[in-house]
């Protein structure tokens, strides 16, 4: 599916990978180049995703994926139930670990190693790759230990610093002056929206280089599905971000990047301008304009 | 009759039928309490909390049996609990990947259901037996046998519901399995886990069976757990037996105070839970 010119494969390969690789089309390619010219020289690919397969035991869920996570960008997944988005998610930082039979196929390559290989150390993985989930999960301790929790598996902090990181972290999650004289409390007594933030600030306390969003606002109303969105916004800053969603408005307004799926492929992957303005496949055009999915 | 109406009438049978049936299983209950409270509450005085199992005729209490309860019961809890726990948490967090532990859970089943008489004889077989007397620990040993299912059982419900989530949530922050169990899993479980060591506990510290073939029984003073120990089981079986009124009188005594024991265990169990939460 990827056929690319020649001027694309320069940049390829000066590049670690590139956004084009996902797209098919020649006339459709011509508007990105222009668009993505420009960000081209900056625009760095964090995850790079060769020829991914995915299998619930027999059951094939990813069929050869191929695309790239670029760096400090909030790419967003979009697609009818069960079209592989989560799954493809969590392959990112090898979730599916923790079930026998699951198993992938392929390349993720990230800082130059291949996550899927055999010899990765899952927990240094995962201590890179953070990960939000779709019901907010707080541990059944306080504020504080929640977030201290991540941070004790891999730092060896004294109170002072560990108060520290525990501050940076809810102020970057917009959490702090809502918590901050409650540090103490269980954090399975806060709001729903409130335990989202919890479940982000406890993911960025550990410092890690990808967030991944599987719908993160699904389970919440909208003011805090606003302010999560805010929140994914600010923190592309710092860190790479993909985020799976139901909700297409959500990827219109958060995300650079949108991937169309649909029946475990990557169907359209561009800008997400571009494939809510003008999508280059039919499939796309109909899940967005709501006609099915 | 209307369907409306049919379903009224339907919803006031059943409710009525279902508080009938709640009433009648707890009349049993408050009866056997009564009873206890009536026969023995007049027995209970200080004697009974400090002087020892009388001959028959003679002034006496029960404290030698209390306190051999108390140790059976807590070294037949701590024997137990960790193994128990242990094979709960390895059923319900690991057992996936393992043929045999679905082998596993049903033999826990099967013991789960064992008469305790059995326990008490095979207990005597491999221990008694080979120490040549009866002993304490040889008590403890069968009501930890006895505590083992129970405490495998509601271990590995509890910790199966705890939700997926919140596992994967631990370890998608980089912790270990080992670390996911026990600093948040067990975390989760922990009221229910405490929960079923108490339901251990309540039903060994009455059991009666399984230690007359181990710890038998002791007339005199001992906390030595390699010698043969009074417990309040055995004591109220031996003694409510007797043809003598004063050993009748302290059976019953001793009946009330193992039934408060178990009741007391519970209740402050509870609300130490409430108040954790």
């Amino acid at each position: 599916m990827t056929t690319m010119t020649t001027g694309e494969q320069d940049a390829a390969k000066s590049v670690t990978f590139n956004m084009s690789a996902a797209v098919s089309n020649t006339a459709q390619r011509e508007t990105i180049e222009s668009k993505t010219d420009g960000i081209r020289h900056v625009l760095n690919v964090k995850m790079a995703i060769r020829n991914l397969n995915f299998f619930y035991g027999k059951f094939q869920g990813l069929h050869s994926i191929n695309m790239g996570i670029p760096a400090n960008q909030v790419t967003a997944f979009i697609g009818p139930s069960g079209c592989g988005k989560s799954t493809l998610l969590r392959t990112f930082n090898r979730m599916y670990d923790l079930y026998p039979g699951q198993h992938a196929e392929g390349e993720i390559v990230m800082d130059g190693q291949n996550i899927l290989s055999k010899g990765i150390d899952l927990n240094m993985l995962r201590a890179q790759i953070g990960m939000v989930f779709q019901k907010p999960t707080p541990f059944p301790m306080s504020i504080y230990d929640n977030i201290a929790f991540g941070v004790k598996l891999y730092e060896n902090f004294g109170k002072a610093e560990m108060d520290e990181r525990v501050e940076w972290s809810l102020r970057k999650a917009a959490l702090w002056d809502e918590v901050k004289d409650k540090l103490k409390q269980s954090g399975m007594a806060l709001s729903g929206g409130q335990q989202q933030r919890l479940c982000i600030a406890r993911t960025i306390a550990v410092r890690p280089k990808v967030i991944l969003f599987d719908e993160p606002t699904s389970a919440l109303d909208p003011i805090s599905t606003l302010k999560i969105e805010e929140l994914i916004h600010e923190l592309k800053g710092e860190f790479t971000i993909a985020i799976v969603t139901h909700n297409m408005q959500q990827a219109a307004r958060v995300s650079d990047y949108t991937a169309f799926m649909y029946l475990g492929k990557l169907v359209e992957y561009d800008h997400t301008d571009v494939i809510f303005t003008h999508p280059d496949r039919k499939e796309t055009e109909d899940y967005i304009t709501g006609r099915f999915g | 009759m209307s369907l409306y109406q049919r379903r009224k009438f339907v919803n006031y049978f059943n409710l009525t039928a279902s508080i009938l049936t709640t009433l009648f299983g707890l009349f049993f209950l408050a009866w056997i309490m009564w009873v206890l409270i009536v026969k023995g509450a007049q027995y209970i005085d200080l004697s009974v909390f400090t002087q020892i199992t009388p001959a028959p005729g003679s002034e006496g209490g029960l404290i030698n049996a209390i306190v051999g309860s108390l140790l059976l019961t807590v070294f037949g809890i701590v024997i137990g609990t960790p193994i128990g726990v242990m094979a709960g948490t390895f059923l319900a967090e690991y057992g996936k990947g393992y043929v045999f532990a679905p082998a596993v859970r049903f033999i826990n089943d099967v013991l789960l259901s064992a008469p305790s008489i059995v326990i008490g004889v095979f207990v005597y077989e491999i221990m008694v037996m080979p120490m040549g007397h009866y002993s304490g620990w040889a008590g403890a040993v069968a009501l930890a046998i006895i505590v083992i299912p129970v405490v495998v059982r509601t271990t590995e419900n509890m910790l199966l519901l705890v939700p997926t989530q919140m596992r994967e949530a631990a370890a998608a922050l980089g912790a270990p399995q080992w670390k996911v169990i026990v600093l948040v899993v067990y975390k989760a479980a922990l009221a229910g886990m405490v929960t079923g060591v108490i339901l251990a506990m309540a039903r060994i510290a009455g059991e009666t069976a399984p230690l007359l073939f181990t710890a038998l029984n002791n007339q005199f003073w001992t906390t030595n757990m390699n010698e043969p120990m009074a417990n309040l089981p055995v004591v109220i079986f031996q003694f409510a037996m007797s043809p003598y009124e004063d050993w009748q009188h302290l059976a019953w005594a001793g009946a009330l105070l193992i039934t408060l024991f178990v009741l007391i265990m519970n209740i402050s169990a509870r609300s130490l839970l409430r108040g954790h939460k």
